[in-house]
């Protein structure tokens, strides 16, 4: 119950939206071309998921984010476990790990540039590079976090330091681990579009959206193009929260409180 | 059996929590240690179940030095839904341990079942450990130990978050598999009618850093009643005696008589210190 009455106001809340945009637009508050109406950019909308050259947009992107957000995925997390069960190592790659983690992907945009020469491959590199730190940082503090009882209890049955971490604390750190890629999997996209946006080159929806604004452009597709940016995040999103809670519903359920 | 000398433990950042603890333990008796909270009982117990490495003193069991965790130990902790893993399942916990022994996965399921039917708890074999109430989680703890058949069985304040009634059920379940099983239990407690009530003999420790005040055998006949038990005169005069050792002031006389050993002089006069101070 509480389930669908959540979903009827999220339905109105995104249908009041569009109301809104269509009286600013019918009104005349703002130029058509700074803001079509709401049905215009739908109607695009509609026209671009049966369009052959945006759904190539769409692929290309996707697959160099999927592909980056991997190869974070199999470095990040052997670093993370690593790290954060090896004390010394931990704290000697703490300052580095913090000096790195705030510079911007995008910032490095003209030495991937140079280093890549495939357009893919400079997205991939770019895509790694943003979603490594939540996945490491994420994996690193939860391996370091996990429950010294926990570990206790199965080191007093006689079980060695190997059989603790892969018994124990990998598969209660687990679930923090997910919400690292989750987090991993949004930033991803978002520097994939905006790596496309400011590098240019190939193809992929950063890209269209540049293309559908070239001389002179139409601000509907574009916007149109915009909307289908922010439902292939969703779509990520809410795979990933689906995927975690079947697979972590022990620590879903302990945390809700239902049992 | 187990003989621990002259076991002292100080922590890196130089509390010392056990200083000179001298305990023999004879093959399959129930020893109850009880003292004040934060005396360094857990220490001791993590000293014999080689999970720490004692600074001073040495543990012997069946004249093995003890280096790191022994053979055939087992330990009930007193946070059971930390201690118990959520992601498995109640049976998959009880199972998890018998790993050490070299077991198929069908022989660890049903030594698992066996050990749950044992403590009443077949039904919830398929649910997770953070399903049950308390009292049934620590029970499912308890399984783990005996599905592992230890011949030590180590409990820190197995019972120390459960409520009354859970409680004596489970100090009779204890009792009862001490009698089924006849291992070695060594089960730490700050309460003193529990420590007697379950104890074939009751160790007092002093406060931290903790010795060994007194040694109390339990004139009790090995078959127990929660009710009848503790009104029987030889139960309400240990447990007397038990009170005031572990109150440590009044009664030095109390101390000398106590026991076959002798107290601790070191942890007397620490007694003496604090209760100055």
């Amino acid at each position: 119950m509480i389930k669908a009455r959540r979903f009827a106001l999220g339905a109105a809340g995104a249908v009041g939206a569009i109301l809104v945009v269509e009286a600013v637009n019918r009104l005349g508050l703002v130029d058509e071309d700074a803001l079509p109406a709401a049905t215009t950019i739908l109607g695009e909308a509609g026209r671009l998921a049966v369009d052959g050259d945006f759904l190539v947009d769409v692929g290309d992107t996707l697959r160099a984010w999927a592909g980056g957000l991997l190869l974070a995925v199999a470095v990040a997390v052997p670093l993370g476990v690593l790290l954060g069960s090896v004390p010394f190592l931990g704290t000697a790659s703490r300052f580095l790990v913090e000096m790195c983690r705030p510079i911007p992907s995008v910032a490095l945009i003209p030495l991937v540039l140079i280093v890549f020469s495939s357009v893919t491959q400079q997205k991939m590199a770019l895509i790694f590079y943003a979603a490594l730190w939540p996945i490491l940082i994420n994996t690193l503090y939860a391996l370091r976090d996990v429950d010294p009882v926990a570990k206790e209890s199965l080191r007093a049955f006689g079980f060695g330091e190997g059989s603790v971490l892969w018994r124990v604390s990998l598969p209660s750190a687990a679930p923090f681990i997910a919400t690292g890629v989750r987090i991993a999997a949004s930033v991803g996209l978002i520097v994939v579009i905006s790596a496309e946006l400011l590098a240019g080159g190939g193809e992929g929806v950063g890209i269209f959206l540049m293309e559908s604004q070239a001389g002179g452009g139409d601000t509907a597709v574009m916007l149109a193009g915009a909307c289908w940016a922010g439902a292939l995040g969703l779509a990520v999103n809410a795979g990933l929260v689906g995927l975690e809670r079947i697979a972590f519903r022990w620590n879903t359920a302990r945390v809700e409180g239902v049992s | 059996m187990l003989e621990i000398a002259a076991l002292s433990h100080t922590y890196p950042d130089g509390h010392v929590a056990i200083r000179g603890i001298d305990l023999t333990v004879p093959d399959g008796q129930l020893v109850s240690i009880v003292g004040p909270s934060g005396c360094g009982k857990s220490t001791l117990l993590r000293c014999i179940a080689g999970l720490i490495r004692p600074t001073g003193g040495k543990v012997v069991l069946n004249g093995q030095p003890v280096t790191g965790v022994p053979e055939g130990l087992a330990v009930v902790f007193q946070d059971y839904s930390r201690s118990l893993f959520p992601w498995l399942t109640v049976r998959d916990n009880v199972a998890l341990p018998l790993r050490r022994r070299g077991k198929s996965k069908a022989e660890r399921r049903e030594a698992a079942m066996a050990a749950l039917e044992s403590v009443g708890l077949a039904g919830a074999a398929r649910k997770y450990p953070w399903q049950l109430s308390g009292g049934m989680q620590q029970r499912v703890s308890i399984a783990r130990a005996l599905a592992y058949q230890p011949s030590l069985l180590l409990m820190d304040e197995p019972f120390g978050s459960v409520d009354a009634q859970t409680r004596e059920d489970l100090e009779d379940l204890v009792l009862q598999v001490h009698r089924a099983e006849k291992m070695t239990i060594l089960l730490v407690t700050h309460d003193i009618d529990e420590s007697v009530y379950v104890g074939d003999r009751v160790v007092v420790l002093g406060p931290s850093p903790t010795g060994v005040v007194a040694d109390v055998p339990v004139p009790l006949p090995s078959e127990r009643d929660q009710i009848e038990t503790r009104a029987l005169p030889e139960f309400i005069g240990t447990r007397a005696k038990v009170g005031r050792l572990v109150r440590g002031g009044h009664g030095g006389a109390d101390v000398t008589n106590a026991g076959p050993a002798t107290p601790d002089p070191r942890a007397a006069d620490v007694r003496a210190a604090c209760s100055d101070g």
